[in-house]
C-alpha cells in the first residue's frame, strides 16, 4: 500500500511522472502483429500494453444476430488477469461490459456498415497491462486493426483523455492521477470529420473546466492521430521500400 | 479546385484527397464537396475521378468471377462453400448433377464432401442473398491435384500482368497450369512439386513487389536463375 | 430492436425536428410531464417511482451491512444495479444483465458517486471492518424512452426517501433503537440526456426518437451546477461545439427540474 502523495503537481508544474500538464505519455504503435487475425495492432501508451485483433467482414454467428441491411460490429474489451495490481478474475466484469459497449460505439461511426449487409466484424481488445486510459488507447489500436483488415473507413478513430488533478486541467492521466485526481474525461474523435465518438466523464468539473478538458483532449487526440497514421503507413511502406532495393 | 496528394502517394483512411469538382472513385468517398480515402493505398486521379489503389482489401463477390473455394458443409440440396469473402457461397446440387436431383437416392457427400476444393463461377450475387456458384462450365469443378496459395485479391491483376504477360511468363517457365481465383485463391498444378513451388515463389514475389516497375523482367530472370540452379544440382 | 419504425414514421419525426417541433407537441428542449412517488415499497428502506411520460422506473433502496472496500476503510459502500425487466418492453429478454442494463446501472451509479451524494463517511460501523452497504436497485417497468434520466431521478428520489433505523454500536455490533433517521445525503445530482437527431439537439428523447437518433449524451449536474458525470452513447457522433451546447442545455434543464423538486 503506497502512501497518498500530497501534491500531484509540483510548484514548477511538473507531475509525479515528470511530465508537464499538457504532455502525452510515450506512445508506440505497431500494425499487423497477429498472423491469424484479418487485421491487428499493438499499442504501448505509458505503461499500457494493449493488443487488438479484428476478424471480418465475415458471416455472423449466431445468424439471428445479423442485420439484413447492414454489417454488425461486435467488440470485446477484456483485461488479462495479470494486467492490474490486484489479480483480476478472467470473467467479464461490469466495467468490461460497459467499456466493450462504449468502445464499439466509438468505432462504429467510422465504419461503412451499409456496404456489407448480413456480415459481421469482431474486434477483440486484450489489455495486457493497464495504467489508466486503457479505453482511449484501445480505441486508437482497434481503429488501426480495422484499417489493417482492409475494411473501408470514413477516418481513423483516435482516443485521448484529459482530467483535473490539484485544481489543474491536465492531459492524459495515468492510473495514479485518475484515482487521486478530481476528474477524468476520456475522448475519442475522427479528426478529419471533427466527430467526437467517445465522451465520458467522472469527477466534478465546472462548465469552464469541462470545456478546457475537452479541447485539451481533442488536441491530444490530434497529436496521437499523426502517430497512428505513421504506424499504418510504416507497415505498408516497408513493402514498397524492400521492392525498390 | 485542388487535389491534395501526389501521384501514387500512400494515403490512409480519412485522408483528404480533393475538394470541389471531383468524383469519388475506388476506395474513396465524398462528404460535402470533399473527397476522402476509405482504405490505405496509393492515390491517383484520372481526369476528375479520384481513386485509391488499396494495398489491403478483401474480396467482394461479383457475378461472373471465377473463384476457388473449399466445401465447408454438405446440406440437404447442395453445399456451402468458403470463398474467402464476407459471405459463404452456395452450390446447388442441381447445378452439379447432370440429371434431376432426387434427395432420397442421391448421396451428396459422395459427389463433393467437406474439405474438397472446387473451381467455380459466381452465378449470381446481390446484397440480399449469399453468392450462388455454378460449376457447369468447362474447367470448373472439383480440384484433385496441385497446390493452393493465397494472394491479396487486389494484387491478382498484377499477377496476370498487361495482356496476361506476367502469368504467361510464369506458366511458360515452370510448365505449370495456374488458375487465378478472383477471390485471391490460386491453384498451381505442375508436373512435379519443384515446378509448382517455383511458380508459387514467383507469385509471392509479385505480390510483395507489386507496385514496382520492371517486375516482369525480374520475375523472368528469377525463374531462369532458379531453373539453372536446379539443373546444376541435378548434374552434381 | 423488435419495434421497428416504418420509414415513413422516421421521416416524419425527422421533418418535425428540423422544424423545431416534436410529435407530442414538445419543444426541442422540453421534458415530458413527470411524477415522482416516494415510499411505495414498505419493505425497502427507501423507494421511489418516476413516471416520465409513459416511461416508468421503480427504484428500491435496501440498507445492509458488510465489509468496506480495502482502499476506503472509512466509507460505507454504495452499489447500483439495474434490471430491464422483460415486461417493460418487447425488446427486453429475460436473463443476466446485458450491456444496456450494465451501462444504465453504471451511469446512475456514476452520477450519485461522483457528486458524493451519499455521506459515506457517516455510514461506518467499525472502521475498516464493518460498514453500511446501500443497495440501489433500478427496476425499469415500462420503456418509452430516456430510461437514463428517469432512472437517475428515481434513484436519487429513493435515496432521499431512505430511512435507516436508529442504532448504536455495542462491541462492534449494531443494536437497533427506536425511530428512524434519513440517509445522510449532501448532494442531489440530476441527469439530463440530450439526443442528436438530424444535427439538432433534443432533450428527453421518447422511444421513437431514440430509434432515429444518431447519438445521445447524458450529463449529471450537481446542486452547484457543476458536471459530475458524462456518458455519450449510441454509434453516432457530436462535434466539439455540439458537446458544449449540450452541456449548456443540460445545466439549464437541471436547474429547471431542481426548482420543481423539493430536495
Amino acid at each position: 500500500m503506497s502512501e497518498k502523495p500530497e501534491k500531484l503537481i509540483d510548484k514548477k508544474g511538473i507531475r509525479l511522472d515528470g511530465r508537464k500538464t499538457d504532455e502525452l505519455r510515450p506512445l508506440k504503435l505497431e500494425v499487423g502483429v497477429l498472423g491469424n487475425a484479418d487485421g491487428s495492432a499493438y499499442i504501448e501508451h505509458g505503461k499500457n500494453k494493449i493488443i487488438v485483433g479484428v476478424f471480418g467482414p465475415r458471416e455472423m454467428h449466431p445468424k439471428h444476430l445479423s442485420q439484413n441491411d447492414r454489417m454488425v460490429l461486435r467488440c470485446r474489451y477484456h483485461m488479462a488477469p495479470f494486467s492490474v495490481q490486484e489479480r483480476k478474475s478472467p470473467a467479464p466484469s461490469r466495467r468490461e461490459v460497459e467499456l466493450s459497449k462504449v468502445i464499439r460505439e466509438a468505432l462504429e461511426p467510422s465504419v461503412f456498415v451499409d456496404l456489407y449487409p448480413r456480415a459481421g466484424i469482431d474486434v477483440f481488445v486484450e489489455v495486457l497491462q493497464a495504467d489508466g486510459g486503457t479505453r482511449c488507447a484501445a480505441i486508437t489500436a482497434a481503429s488501426l486493426a480495422i484499417a489493417d483488415a482492409g475494411i473501408p473507413l470514413r477516418d481513423l478513430v483516435v482516443g485521448c483523455a484529459a482530467g483535473k488533478i490539484d485544481d489543474t486541467v491536465v492531459l492524459d492521466l495515468y492510473d495514479a492521477e485518475d484515482k487521486l485526481g478530481a476528474a477524468d474525461v476520456p475522448v475519442a474523435i475522427m479528426p478529419n470529420l471533427n466527430a467526437v465518438t467517445l465522451l465520458q466523464m467522472d469527477g466534478i468539473l465546472t462548465p469552464a473546466e469541462f470545456e478546457t478538458a475537452v479541447s485539451m483532449a481533442v488536441e491530444g487526440c490530434k497529436k496521437i492521430y499523426a502517430i497512428q497514421k505513421e504506424a499504418l503507413r510504416t507497415k505498408y511502406m516497408t513493402v514498397k521500400e524492400e521492392a525498390e532495393e | 479546385m485542388p487535389t491534395y496528394f501526389e501521384k501514387k502517394q500512400l494515403v490512409t483512411p480519412g485522408e483528404l484527397l480533393a475538394e470541389g469538382d471531383y468524383v469519388a472513385g475506388e476506395n474513396s468517398y465524398m462528404e460535402g464537396n470533399k473527397i476522402y480515402a476509405q482504405r490505405i493505398g496509393l492515390a491517383d486521379a484520372e481526369n476528375k475521378k479520384v481513386n485509391v489503389v488499396a494495398l489491403r482489401a478483401f474480396y467482394v463477390p461479383k457475378t461472373g468471377d471465377i473463384v476457388i473455394g473449399t466445401v465447408i458443409e454438405v446440406g440437404f440440396n447442395g453445399w456451402t462453400v468458403d470463398i474467402k469473402a464476407p459471405y459463404t457461397a452456395l452450390l446447388r446440387a442441381s447445378d452439379v448433377l447432370s440429371r434431376p436431383f432426387k434427395p432420397q437416392n442421391d448421396e451428396l457427400s459422395q459427389v463433393l464432401n467437406a474439405g474438397d476444393l472446387i473451381v467455380a463461377k459466381i452465378a449470381s450475387y446481390d446484397r440480399a442473398h449469399d453468392p450462388q456458384l455454378t460449376v457447369g462450365e468447362p474447367g470448373l469443378g472439383k480440384i484433385t491435384r496441385g497446390q493452393i496459395m493465397r494472394v491479396t485479391p487486389t494484387k491478382i491483376p498484377r499477377v496476370i500482368g498487361k495482356k496476361g504477360s506476367m502469368i504467361s511468363t510464369i506458366k511458360q517457365e515452370t510448365g505449370c497450369q495456374i488458375i487465378l481465383g478472383v477471390n485471391g485463391v490460386v491453384l498451381v498444378t505442375g508436373k512435379n512439386v519443384e515446378d509448382e513451388e517455383l511458380a508459387m515463389m514467383a507469385i509471392q514475389k509479385i505480390e510483395a513487389e507489386s507496385h514496382t516497375s520492371g517486375l516482369t523482367d525480374r520475375i523472368t530472370q528469377l525463374l531462369k536463375e532458379e531453373k539453372s540452379k536446379r539443373e546444376e544440382k541435378k548434374n552434381e | 430492436m423488435s419495434t421497428l419504425l416504418t420509414r415513413v414514421r422516421q421521416k416524419q419525426i425527422g421533418q418535425l425536428i428540423d422544424a423545431g417541433k416534436r410529435l407530442d407537441g414538445r419543444g426541442l428542449t422540453d421534458y415530458r410531464e413527470f411524477t415522482i412517488e416516494e415510499g411505495l415499497i414498505e419493505r425497502a428502506e427507501g423507494s421511489a417511482r418516476v413516471r416520465l411520460g409513459k416511461t416508468e422506473v421503480l427504484v428500491g433502496v435496501k440498507v445492509g451491512t458488510g465489509e468496506p472496500f480495502p482502499d476506503t476503510p472509512n466509507d460505507g459502500v454504495l452499489t447500483v444495479n439495474a434490471e430491464l425487466v422483460p415486461l417493460a418492453s418487447p425488446s427486453f429478454e429475460p436473463g443476466p444483465p446485458d450491456e444496456n442494463s450494465v451501462e444504465l446501472a453504471r451511469i446512475v451509479d456514476r452520477g450519485i458517486r461522483e457528486s458524493k451524494a451519499v455521506c459515506s463517511e457517516k455510514l461506518v460501523i467499525v472502521p475498516g471492518k464493518k460498514v453500511f452497504v446501500i443497495f440501489v436497485d433500478v427496476y425499469v417497468l415500462n420503456h418509452d424512452g430516456n430510461l437514463i434520466d428517469a432512472s437517475a431521478l428515481a434513484a436519487v428520489a429513493a435515496l432521499v426517501n431512505t430511512k435507516m433505523p436508529n442504532y448504536e454500536i455495542e462491541d462492534g455490533e449494531v443494536k437497533i433503537k427506536t425511530g428512524y433517521s434519513p440517509l445522510p445525503l449532501k448532494s442531489h445530482p440530476i441527469t439530463v440526456t440530450v439526443a442528436k437527431i438530424n444535427d439538432k439537439l433534443v432533450v428527453d428523447p421518447w422511444i421513437e426518437e431514440e430509434q432515429v437518433m444518431d447519438a445521445r449524451m447524458s450529463m449529471a449536474i450537481n446542486d452547484d451546477g457543476n458536471i459530475c458525470a458524462i456518458q455519450k452513447g449510441c454509434p453516432g457522433f457530436f462535434t466539439p461545439q455540439q458537446i458544449l451546447e449540450a452541456a449548456k442545455i443540460a445545466q439549464e434543464k437541471a436547474a429547471e427540474l431542481r426548482k420543481k423538486l423539493d430536495w
